[in-house]
């Protein structure tokens, strides 16, 4: 299989700790590919340093066979990477409708248009109000997005990072702190995804990501345990050792 | 759905009630303050003026605006900009370059634009305290500048000898500011309508993007630094043409346009008029220089005094409460004759009951919402029981 994102020796050093040691990781085109393992692995530096908001003390990233270690992060998202935040990072003050725009705007090169009135671009218009409907915030489209129930917040954090048409996804916990009754939604969304995006999911719920991953790797103190199937990985009793908080050589 | 939002976009960029309002009154002005009917009122007296340095304020304040309000960029050295445009006016002018006025206010707009795009770059990165000290910083700079190279600038005693020649070669500026004023209210008037134009394209979304969270922005793809970079020079551009009114209009130049008490007070405007909705600059111009002319007649000594409290009220009670409780503040220490010392007690005393007053106003906006509601409730009844 082709890789679709690939990292060699990645390090990221906070002062004295090394938060990412040497990760090599290799993510193939279309996989639905889980990063897991405990709190303080360094999960979410490893997204931050794919999207270039961190950049990494050592080591590549490769997409596909661009080096894109020195891009600055819009770059990155013009290439195709695009994320979601384990924290909500939306804007605050803008409704959805204009959100979704923003994005599309971008990715159509004509965010930067400044002769032309908003909502004038027929093609934008038409993408936003597809992308609201899918991911129902169709209804709260003019509300101010800091107004939204949290629920609804979550669905536009992911919208927002697939109306910048991703090759390769990056979903920071997209469930976190959803409460059950809306968790659903979200999921079915992130499984409704078009089957050519890759997805790179770090996710705590055992249970989404053996629903979802069909690799699983998981990173420990800044390096990768164990990578494989997800039944090879359920397996291991590593693994378990690991997030059951036992130390490897006990 | 589709043509829903479209239309609902196309809608909310037309231009509203209130707006033909503002600008129909402003072209009412001209001829109401013109003295022109002088005999039949004092009313009518010719306030031409004071209503040219409103125009250039406001769109000095303006351009403040498109930074602040817009992309989050807050900055205590604006005058840098202004007073550039000013030199460079007066010196076109006095060296006899340029005579037309506005094309020389275009140049002038330009060179300013020049030094905003070439320090937009000390303003991308770092907070906002680094911001007010970056850009106080470049005005400061300029202001020495200027002061250094007297030959120049005239130094201290300002550029004199300046005669600006007459608007496209027809219209003379005359010692009444008619002219002056006319010309200026159209300057504003035409870069107000692409102020409004740039902020509601796609470029002026991403800016409040970039304002409301710049992470997010640069993770959809936004260019967060080109995108500050370019409407910090446009800014400039706004704040270069003011400075070229007021040269152009005055026929003089001096190092007052870099001060910093011209950053500061273009500060209090837009806090006076509020941001990020463009007209801010122009409301807060008139409010501003209306209280500072009508402090001034009342007394002409201490005015600054009343202006600083009236700031203290408004930041503490709102606009409506705040300039009432200052209106009241103030007449009541004129109507007892207290002493500044006495004026200073009753802010304390309010300074200390402020939570009380506080939680009061908030009983007083429930009624009145209240009362709103209920006569909003009434009128439905009755246009209900008439169907």
């Amino acid at each position: 299989m082709p890789v679709a994102l690939e990292t060699a020796d990645l390090e990221k050093h906070f002062g004295g700790i090394a938060a990412v040691n040497g990760l090599s990781l290799r993510i193939e085109k279309g996989a639905r590919h889980a990063l897991i393992g405990p709190n303080g692995a360094g999960k979410t530096t490893v997204i931050n340093l794919l999207t270039g908001v961190l950049r990494p003390s050592a080591g590549r990233i490769l997409l596909e066979t661009d080096d894109i270690t020195d891009l600055k992060p819009h770059k990155r998202v013009r290439l195709g990477i695009a994320r979601t935040f384990q924290i909500n990072q939306l804007f605050l003050d803008l409704t959805p409708l204009e959100t979704i725009g923003v994005a599309i705007s971008e990715r159509m090169g004509t965010g930067a248009q400044w002769w032309r009135l908003v909502g004038s671009n027929a093609l934008v218009t038409e993408e936003i109000v597809e992308i609201l409907g899918r991911f129902h915030l169709a209804d709260v489209m003019l509300e101010r997005t800091g107004n939204l129930p949290y629920g609804k917040q979550r669905l536009l954090e992911i919208a927002l990072a697939i109306a910048c048409r991703p090759r390769v996804l990056l979903l920071d916990e997209p469930a976190a702190g959803v409460p059950d009754a809306e968790r659903h939604e979200i999921l079915a969304t992130v499984a409704a995804l078009p089957a050519d995006v890759t997805v790179l999911l770090i996710e705590h719920d055992m249970d989404i990501v053996f629903s979802f991953a069909d690799r699983i790797s998981v990173l420990v103190n800044g390096t990768m345990f164990i990578e494989g199937a997800p039944d090879e990985v359920a397996r291991d009793p590593r693994v378990k050792a690991v997030y059951l908080g036992e130390s490897l050589n006990a | 759905m589709i043509e829903q939002v479209t239309h609902y976009l196309a809608a909310r960029a037309r231009w509203g009630a209130m707006e033909y309002v503002f600008w129909l009154a402003a072209l009412a002005s001209v001829f109401v303050c013109g003295g022109y009917w002088a005999e039949l009122s004092p009313l009518f007296a010719n306030r031409h003026l004071i209503l040219t340095e409103i125009a250039w304020l406001a769109l000095f304040a303006l351009s403040l605006d498109l930074i602040l309000g817009y992309a989050g960029i807050i900055s205590l050295g604006h005058a840098a900009f202004f007073g550039l445009g000013s030199y460079v006016a007066a010196l076109l002018a006095k060296h006899a370059i340029i005579n037309e006025p506005v094309l020389a206010l275009v140049v002038s707009g330009l060179a300013a634009a020049v030094l905003g795009f070439a320090t937009s770059f000390l303003v991308l990165r770092g907070s906002d305290l680094a911001r007010l000290m970056v850009t106080l910083g470049v005005a400061l700079i300029m202001r020495e500048v200027a002061n250094q190279i007297p030959d120049i600038t005239g130094g201290a005693d300002g550029l004199q000898g300046v005669s600006i020649g007459p608007i496209l070669g027809m219209f003379h500026f005359d010692i009444f500011g008619h002219v002056g004023y006319v010309y200026c209210l159209l300057v504003l008037f035409v870069l107000f309508v692409i102020a409004r134009r740039i902020v509601y394209s796609p470029f002026g979304l991403s800016l409040r993007a970039v304002k409301g969270n710049a992470l997010r922005s640069s993770l959809v793809g936004i260019s967060v630094d080109g995108r500050l970079v370019a409407v910090y020079t446009l800014a400039a551009f706004y704040a270069g043409v003011a400075g070229a009114l007021l040269a152009q209009t005055t026929a003089f130049a001096s190092l007052d346009v870099f001060s910093f008490e011209r950053s500061a007070d273009l500060l209090l405007v837009l806090i006076i008029g509020g941001t990020g909705y463009l007209y801010g600059g122009p409301i807060g111009a008139v409010a501003f220089k209306l209280i500072q002319d009508s402090l001034a007649t009342f007394d002409p000594q201490y005015w600054q005094y009343w202006i600083g409290l009236l700031l203290v009220f408004l930041v503490l009670f709102g606009r409506i409460y705040g300039a009432l409780i200052a209106v009241i503040v103030f007449a009541v220490s004129h109507a007892l004759r207290l002493s500044f010392f006495e004026c200073a007690l009753i802010m304390l005393v309010i300074g200390i009951g402020y939570g009380h007053i506080r939680s009061g106003l908030n009983v007083l906006d429930a009624r009145i919402d209240r009362l709103i509601r209920r006569s909003r409730a009434a009128r439905q009844g009755l246009l209900q029981r008439k169907a």
